[in-house]
């Protein structure tokens, strides 16, 4: 196989594709007592995250909008991770998959799931499809009102 | 001779000089030559910008080397000689696009800033309150947003004149809109995001009947086809030089010398100026009153050069290249199961924009990179064209006449291998 073909195949993987097609927790959440909006100007990717916080601990999380297979999985599999984690191991999921992303290593032993975006790091282009939804959280999270970016 | 029975090979093109070699023409494009992950590159995104034949890079390279100087205020030679470069490329777009004189013609950076000197001078002086603009559904941004800041600064409105699912502009609706407080009509002559060719000229017409009148974005016309100002009779027209085979960071404006002499200046500075005193400056005659300061002299030489270059190889047989290139592409896309064109004017330019089903053209654009394959891919600038087909973004495969029917069986496997990864 040449590389290029394991670089694809790295950055499509199985568990990404699946979550591209049937998106987790891809609804609104009535509930939610945060939100926020993200847009990615290159690809015109719109995210918006929904928040249920309580006492610090995410109780509740989805996303709705469209986007490539990277973010809609990235979203996908957010989401999926966060339930039920506190703030203190949002952030730390958070720089542990900028870190994954982008290629810089890190400590990557709490990141479960979200290690099937390792693949990312060899398409620079895409890393924003990867972290669009992360930022979005972030906004979520210090309830910013201006919609996140990328940029 | 030919009998009614001969059926012309399928790779023949029609209205083609014989000695039309594209393997030839390729080797005056040495980018063309190289790999991309091991792979041939082919190279599919000249709407965006199009690749530099030699010529163009050693007509840059000798101005430095031998002629650089600035221009139109030095006695000495180099001066000189770089002032008659730049003139002599100043009248060789004017032929180019058949203007009637050489200070009808002036350089600017790009189509956007051709668009935005209209806007700032001519439309800041007609256009008051309750005013109008007309535009198309099928815009470049640069040719919305700069009307839009008009149009909120002095109070007035934009109208849109809109367009069918084929990506054609109504010219029924259009006709509704022009009206007496329309100040002037502007128009895209090729849509960049859906390939269309509008028919310009009945706009002009149209708009002409009530002495409005009109700019043509030619940025993506004038590499495909011959452009006649004159026959066109269009008030403005707006090139860009980098995907007419130019340098980047040089584009003309053409106006009808009257409508420019009647208009403000756009820039203030040097080279614009007649005399200047503290208490009053006059200024100079066309072309330079709309070029302040020292202008890009080699991007309008390497433009010169350009224009020749294209020139050359000859509008028939661009026409014909990209005619087969864009049938061929059309007929094999179209036969694969879930993709669909968006775009399908009768009358188109090789430009073809599509969808995958299921599949983001994001990821579209990533997995045919990998084949070495560049197409582009998102709104492509063009977001109201977005929203008409409501999708959020398309893949874009644009052809030039250095491309082969080849490389368009590259790019149908690259997009089987796409719905073979989302299958
Ligand atoms: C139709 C159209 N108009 C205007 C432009 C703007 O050209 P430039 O960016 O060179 O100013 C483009 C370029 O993408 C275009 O396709």
């Amino acid at each position: 196989m040449s590389d290029e073909v394991s670089h694809l195949n790295d950055l499509y993987e199985e568990v990404i594709l699946d979550h591209c097609k049937n998106p987790r927790n891809f609804k609104a959440l009535p509930e939610a007592n945060r939100k926020a909006e993200g847009y990615n100007p290159l690809c015109g990717d719109k995210v918006t995250v929904y928040l249920k916080l309580e006492d610090g601990v995410v109780q509740d999380i989805s996303f709705e909008g469209i986007g490539c297979a990277i973010s809609t999985a990235a979203a996908s599999l957010m989401t999926e991770t966060l339930k039920g984690k506190n703030l203190t191991e949002v952030e730390t999921l958070f720089q542990g998959f900028h870190d994954l992303v982008t290629g810089k290593g890190g400590e990557t032993s709490q990141m479960g799931k979200l290690m099937v975006f390792h693949g990312v790091s060899e398409f620079p282009v895409r890393v924003k499809c990867a972290t669009l939804v992360w930022h979005t959280l972030q906004a979520a999270l210090q309830q910013t009102q201006e919609p996140a970016t990328t940029e | 001779m030919k009998t009614d029975q001969q059926i012309a090979p399928p790779d023949s093109s029609p209205g083609a000089d014989l000695e039309f070699d594209v393997e030839k023409i390729r080797e005056d494009f040495p980018i063309l030559k190289q790999k991309i992950y091991g792979k041939p590159l082919v190279y599919l995104d000249n709407a965006a910008t199009s690749q530099k034949p030699q010529v163009v890079m050693d007509t840059i390279h000798h101005y430095y080397v031998t002629d650089n100087a600035n221009i139109h205020r030095g006695v000495h030679c180099l001066s000189q000689r770089a002032t008659e470069a730049y003139e002599q490329a100043r009248v060789k777009v004017q032929r180019f696009i058949h203007a009637a004189e050489s200070r009808e013609i002036i350089f600017v950076r790009s189509a956007t800033e051709a668009i935005n000197l209209v806007a700032q001078t001519y439309g800041r002086k007609q256009v008051q309150a309750g005013d109008e603009v007309i535009v198309s559904a099928m815009e470049h941004h640069s040719n919305i947003v700069p009307w839009q800041m008009l149009c909120e600064e002095k109070g007035a409105t934009l109208r849109v004149i809109p367009m069918n699912d084929e990506g054609e502009l109504l010219l029924d609706e259009y006709e509704k809109l022009l009206n007496p407080r329309t100040r002037l009509v502007a128009v895209v002559h090729i849509s960049n995001a859906l390939g269309t060719i509008n028919p310009i000229q009945e706009i002009i017409e149209r708009a002409h009947q009530q002495d409005i009148p009109v700019l043509v974005d030619g940025a993506q016309a004038a590499p495909h086809f011959e452009v006649d100002v004159q026959a066109l009779d269009c008030d403005f027209y707006a090139v860009t030089g980098h995907k007419l085979c130019g340098p980047t960071g040089v584009g003309i404006l053409y106006g009808k010398a009257d409508l420019l002499d009647s208009m403000p200046p756009f820039q203030g500075g040097g080279e614009m100026i007649r005399s200047v005193t503290f208490e009053k400056t006059t200024y100079n005659v066309l072309p330079h009153k709309f070029e302040a300061g020292t202008p890009n002299i080699v991007g309008g030489i390497g433009l010169g050069a350009a224009v020749d270059y294209v020139s050359e190889v000859g509008w028939k047989n661009i026409a014909a290249q990209e005619r087969e290139l864009l049938l061929y592409a059309t007929q094999q896309l179209s036969a694969l199961s879930g993709l669909r064109i968006i775009g399908t004017a009768k009358e188109k330019a090789s430009i073809l924009s599509f969808v995958i089903e299921g599949v983001h053209a994001h990821d579209v654009g990533t997995i045919l990179d990998q084949e070495g394959i560049a197409v582009r891919t998102g709104h492509h600038c063009a977001q109201p064209v977005m929203d008409r087909f409501q999708i959020p973004a398309t893949a874009r495969a644009s052809f030039a006449f250095y491309n082969t029917r080849e490389e368009i069986d590259v790019l149908v496997k690259g997009i089987q291998r796409v719905i073979e990864v989302f299958k």
